[in-house]
């Protein structure tokens, strides 16, 4: 069942899985938070973000009292006979909640840049609200919001304290890169956690040179 | 700008100058390395010590015998060394990190098999943890933590290894199987008897075979630093006392009578 690799496979499976969900769900929520004008900005934005800034065992904390047997959403999935703690999606979980605010910070900001005559331009065209998000907007954005992306992916990556939380050091099933590497330490087996610290650096320095390459393509909009 | 400078600097001085003058009494610093399932009780061993000897300061640091094999094979400052296992300390020995002649056996301790308090799946023995009602099972990560390693030993004895291979969720060290268990986030989980009795929210369903628990041995050592190794000696000779062997007794540990 567990292969010497199989770390790598999870940590992939995890973080491909949490960044499309955060790409999709950071997209949608970042675009109605660049236009939403009402007094709750502030506070929405704070909560959206709180990851961020909260110490990972916290976060795992919190979501092992919302997930547990005793907690709200863990009685709830129990009903449909499902728990979520020390399971494979539990490190989707915790990997999509710790990158969502990387990828709400940067899509918001490059929603925000977008200049909202252009979209109004659109919208007197007879442009449908959904056409404008396509066609204009998305596209203006796209430097700012692709780059939140990576940032999600490299974090989603190197998440640790909350996935060992949530989803325990299951060999084979939930063990992602960073959980092995802390357990080979442990366990004295250096090469192994060498080996898993090489293949953490390419993917990381693969994904500096990704976002490199996004920030060097944003738009610059001349005003007349 | 060089006043500024010269002002820093003097500010500097006198906060070096002034934190190397210590207290008119050198006091002296015993570093015990102890396995997790000794914290309750090394702490409380620890504060009668110092009570006794208040020029003498004892810091403790609890973890899975592996982790402390390793921290003290990467030079961190151990001066006594207590092993859940006699594993870590033999790998020590072999790597001459231990004083000789300071390496006695402790204690004993029985490994138990523990679930939630409120648990209804009925789990009497350690086969019944192949029952299809038992879903996860805690134990040590068994390469580090001698719980674990105990607890491999006893699921190979009764040939379910790999029946549960795929149900296992290891831990870091003891408690954490304990709080596991506690949090009813799994089914079943290996600890020692004396970490089930710290706990309110856990039972013990069934006991180690006999051969196995035989095997559990704590041993204890002075490990070589090349500092001064007198008060850590002292510290060592202090734990096979009658009184630390009384608080011993009250955790549920057996002392090994020499």
């Amino acid at each position: 069942m567990e292969s010497l690799l199989s770390p790598l496979w999870i940590s992939l499976a995890t973080v491909f899985t949490a960044t499309a969900i955060t790409f999709i769900t950071g997209i949608a929520v970042a675009r109605w938070m660049a236009r939403y004008e009402g007094r709750m900005r502030n506070f929405v934005d704070g909560i959206l973000i709180l990851p961020l800034v909260l110490p990972p065992t916290v976060v795992g904390l919190g979501l092992l009292m919302l997930f547990g047997k005793n907690g709200p959403l863990g009685q709830l999935l129990l009903l449909f006979g499902n728990t979520v703690v020390f399971s494979w999606p539990a490190t989707v979980i915790t990997a999509t909640v710790v990158s969502f605010p990387l990828m709400y910070m940067n899509a918001r900001g490059a929603f925000e840049q977008v200049d909202i005559s252009i979209e109004n331009a659109a919208r007197t065209l007879g442009a449908s609200e959904w056409k404008t998000f396509w066609r204009i907007t998305l596209p203006l954005a796209w430097p700012g919001v692709a780059a939140g992306a990576v940032m999600a992916f490299a974090r989603a990556i190197g998440e640790f304290g909350a996935t060992l939380m949530l989803a325990g050091y299951i060999p084979g099933r939930t063990a992602t890169i960073p959980v092995a590497i802390y357990f080979a330490v442990q366990d004295g087996d250096m090469d192994q956690a060498l080996l898993f610290v090489l293949i953490v650096l390419f993917i990381v320095f693969a994904s500096l040179s990704a976002l490199a390459y996004f920030k060097s393509k944003s738009y610059k909009v001349i005003t007349a | 700008m060089n006043s500024k400078y010269a002002l820093i600097i003097s500010i500097v001085l006198l906060v070096g100058v002034f934190s190397g003058m210590g207290c008119s009494t050198p006091v002296t610093t015993v570093n015990v390395s102890a396995a997790s399932s000794l914290t309750d009780v090394i702490g409380e061993i620890n504060a009668l010590y110092q009570k006794d000897n208040p020029n003498v300061t004892v810091i403790a640091n609890f973890a899975a015998p592996g982790t402390l094999q390793q921290q003290i094979e990467n030079g961190a400052p151990a001066d006594v060394f207590i092993s859940a296992s006699p594993r870590q300390v033999d790998a020590l020995q072999s790597k001459k990190l231990i004083v000789d002649n300071t390496r006695k056996d402790l204690l004993c301790n029985k490994v138990v098999l523990i679930v939630p308090g409120d648990s209804t799946l009925g789990i009497k023995s350690f086969n019944d943890l192949t029952g299809d009602a038992v879903k996860k099972v805690a134990i040590g990560d068994p390469d580090s933590v001698a719980a674990g390693q105990y607890a491999r030993d006893i699921f190979n004895q009764y040939g379910i290894m790999e029946a549960l291979k795929s149900r296992l969720v290891l831990a870091g060290n003891v408690r954490q199987v304990l709080q596991y268990v506690e949090s009813s986030n799994v089914d079943a989980g290996v600890v020692f008897l004396t970490d089930a009795k710290i706990s309110k929210s856990v039972k013990v369903v069934a006991d180690a075979p006999d051969d196995i628990n035989k095997k559990v041995v704590y041993p204890v050592a002075v490990i070589n630093t090349g500092r001064d190794r007198t008060d850590a000696s002292a510290y060592e000779a202090f734990l096979f006392s009658n009184q630390a062997g009384a608080i011993f007794d009250k955790y549920g540990f057996t002392v090994i009578n020499h």
